[in-house]
């Protein structure tokens, strides 16, 4: 039999038959629509953290006080055994080579007020810099400026979080608002970064370090030295392949400084984004393999639908397959029929179940701000074990039903 | 040792119009069917059932004839080994002179294809397809081109007078149109025989008397040979010889000389 007739065949069958048809291609589909979407949302979710790190400003090295435990955050900045100071930021510009921006905050609480609008957020004091070395900019009005520095003016640039809380639907530039009852000038907004495992980025406010320093944390802003203490010094490296080298100058630079015994443990840490990232891709390996988990339990529900579809209709067509040999179709002009069949169902049902995946996947991406990556090898791997699991389970009882003899095909009930 | 028998199936065949022409000619007497001494032996467990004990039947090219036993007599077995569908345990079978004992099973289908006609008590069609794609079918196995097939199908829905019922689909047909449709297969591979097996069995007495009277007119016009198998006396009154088998056993062969008409009114027998 030529091949245009198997499939001429094949394709009269399942129009005549279009409910099991349509059954079967739905269970292909459903099953490999599951494993793109899924592994496109997996990765969507490694990429998103992967971003949260990159965004807040590439090869960028953070020095902050305290030593780091694994899995733990940062010190405590007012504590009285570690400190950073303004002296120690100055050694280490100073010194340290391919640094090719700095800037430096000090953080702490602040109240803020408008009217009656209450707002309880973190509340940093950094340099004119700050903004291009963390990459992130205002969205209205300006960041802080040399003369605001110099001048420890009492301006604030508020984060998008605090703006909402103080300034509900309303233009909060040059609005007074009280910082712990310190009236103080809104010069602008930053751009939304958005929440993440972090927190939420946006609940905090920027004024001059200087500010901050000689206004507002007077208590906490002496180390013991009587230098003035910082929370974090950011350091913006010209390119990546310097990072180790300035990583390692500045903690001997820090060592030295603070007078550490060779075998003691350092009183700061000296971070880079890399590293983070690196902790962070541990934990999203193990995301990895959970949606992978879940996309094979869906594959092979699938497949098992695609199985029982398959057996039901052999068994329902085991007396077509009998009147077919009567009239004189050899076993493997059923079996070439019972293949193209399955073939196309699979085919179609693959087809179908890409775009279900993608569509499915974009479709969660507009609830959560995940954008989904499909992958060639997941549609790859759906597509091809549905396809072999549509063949196997098709092919598999039509050759049985083939071998039997035309007269007990005929009379099966 | 059922030589009685033998004799008896040498009744010669009258008023062959063979449209086979040439090869299968009146004078060479080539019989289509020309068994001898078959046996049949199945194995149910330990116990051997004798289905068929040496039966013999020579049957000519332009006979109607029924196969006539009481259910468990072999009767279906015989047809199922006339019909290709099996193959005999001892004996020799030459259907229109091919030694079909040798024949492995894609040659035995390809047998089925082109010589032999079924046409079955529960018709058997596909559902949901056109009336002319269900005749098609033997000759899609046959490898003939789709305009070729068309038009052979069409031919033979309209020598079984359902010219207007092409595209129908099987499901939406009566019975008897069914049965006709069914018939319409059969002759559509020009085959050397038509068997039937029980072809009125799912059918009204008026429906039943139609089909038969149309094999009746097959066999007159086209010179087709028919086989009936069947346990029902009327069938085998509308045929020309009946052969009788009880036990695995030929009990009898006898030529019918008034035949019974099926459709006497349209004159179809008549007119000959």
């Amino acid at each position: 039999m030529y091949i245009v007739e198997v499939i001429r065949l094949s394709l009269h069958t399942l129009v005549a038959n279009k409910m099991r048809a349509i059954l079967t291609m739905f269970g292909i589909s459903i099953g490999v629509g599951a494993v793109i979407a899924l592994l496109a949302i997996g990765n969507g979710v490694q990429s998103y953290i992967t971003q949260q790190f990159t965004s807040s400003g590439t090869n960028l090295i953070a020095v902050i006080p305290g030593q780091i435990q694994r899995g733990g955050g940062g010190g405590n900045p007012f504590g009285p055994q570690v400190a950073l100071g303004m002296s120690d930021y100055r050694a280490v510009i100073g010194s340290v080579p391919f640094i090719q921006d700095s800037a430096v905050d000090f953080s702490g609480l602040g109240n803020f007020t408008y009217e009656a609008n209450q707002s309880e957020s973190a509340l940093s004091g950094v340099t004119p810099s700050y903004s291009a070395v963390r990459n992130w900019n205002t969205r209205i009005g300006r960041f802080i400026d040399e003369s605001d520095y110099g001048g420890r003016s009492r301006v604030v640039v508020l984060g998008q979080t605090i703006a909402n809380d103080l300034f509900p639907g309303l233009d909060p530039l040059d609005e007074v608002v009280k910082i712990n009852n310190v009236p103080f000038r809104v010069i602008g907004v930053m751009e939304s970064k958005g929440s993440s495992f972090i927190g939420d980025q946006d609940a905090t406010a920027f004024i001059p370090l200087t500010t901050a320093q000689e206004r507002l944390f007077q208590a906490n802003a002496q180390t013991k030295g009587g230098d003035r203490r910082i929370s974090s010094i950011y350091l913006q490296v010209q390119d990546d392949g310097a990072r180790p080298l300035v990583t390692a100058a500045v903690a001997s630079l820090l060592r030295e400084r603070h007078r550490i015994a060779p075998d003691d443990p350092n009183d700061f840490s000296v971070v880079s984004q890399t590293e983070l990232i690196n902790a962070f891709g541990a934990i999203t390996d193990v995301l990895t393999v959970f949606l992978g988990a879940i996309a094979a339990i869906s594959l092979l529900v699938g497949g098992i639908g695609i199985m029982n579809i398959m057996l039901v209709s052999v068994t329902e067509r085991t007396r077509e397959i009998g009147l077919r040999k009567a009239i004189g179709a050899t076993s493997s002009a059923i079996l070439a029929q019972f293949l193209a069949e399955a073939m196309f169902l699979s085919l179609m049902g693959g087809l179908i179940g890409i775009a279900i995946g993608v569509g499915g996947a974009y479709a969660v991406s507009r609830l959560a701000d995940i954008r989904p990556e499909v992958q060639l090898s997941a549609v790859a791997l759906a597509v091809g074990f549905s396809l072999a699991v549509g063949l196997f389970f098709g092919i598999y009882p039509a050759r049985r039903a083939s071998k039997l003899n035309p007269i007990d095909a005929l009379r099966f009930e | 040792m059922p030589e009685a028998s033998v004799q008896k199936i040498e009744v010669s065949p009258k008023g062959i119009q063979s449209h086979t022409k040439g090869m299968r000619s009146h004078e060479q007497r080539v019989p289509v069917i020309d068994a001898l001494d078959i046996a049949k032996t199945y194995k149910m467990g330990d116990i051997e059932v004798r289905a068929l004990c040496g039966v013999s039947v020579r049957l000519y090219a332009g006979e109607l004839a029924a196969i006539m036993g009481p259910s468990g007599s072999g009767k279906s077995t015989l047809m199922n080994i006339l019909g290709c569908l099996d193959q005999s345990t001892a004996g020799s079978y030459k259907l229109d002179g091919v030694d079909v004992d040798k024949l492995n099973d894609n040659q035995l289908a390809a047998i089925r294809n082109r010589k032999i006609g079924f046409v079955f008590q529960s018709f058997n069609l596909l559902r949901r397809t056109p009336a002319i794609e269900n005749v098609e079918q033997p000759l899609i196995y046959a490898g003939i081109g789709l305009r070729e097939r068309r038009e052979r199908a069409k031919a033979a829905l309209e020598a079984v007078g359902l010219g207007d019922r092409l595209k129908h689909h099987a499901n939406e047909l009566s019975g008897g149109q069914q049965q006709r449709v069914a018939i319409a297969r059969a002759i559509v591979s020009r085959p050397s025989l038509i068997l039937a097996d029980e072809p009125t069995g799912n059918l009204d007495s008026k429906s039943g008397a139609e089909i038969m009277c149309l094999f009746q007119r097959l066999n007159e016009d086209s010179g087709i040979t028919v086989i009936f198998v069947t346990h029902d006396q009327r069938i085998a009154s509308h045929t020309r010889r009946i052969i009788s088998i009880a036990d695995g056993k030929l009990t009898g062969d006898v030529a019918v000389d008034d035949q019974i008409l099926a459709c006497p009114e349209e004159g179809v027998g008549a007119t000959r």
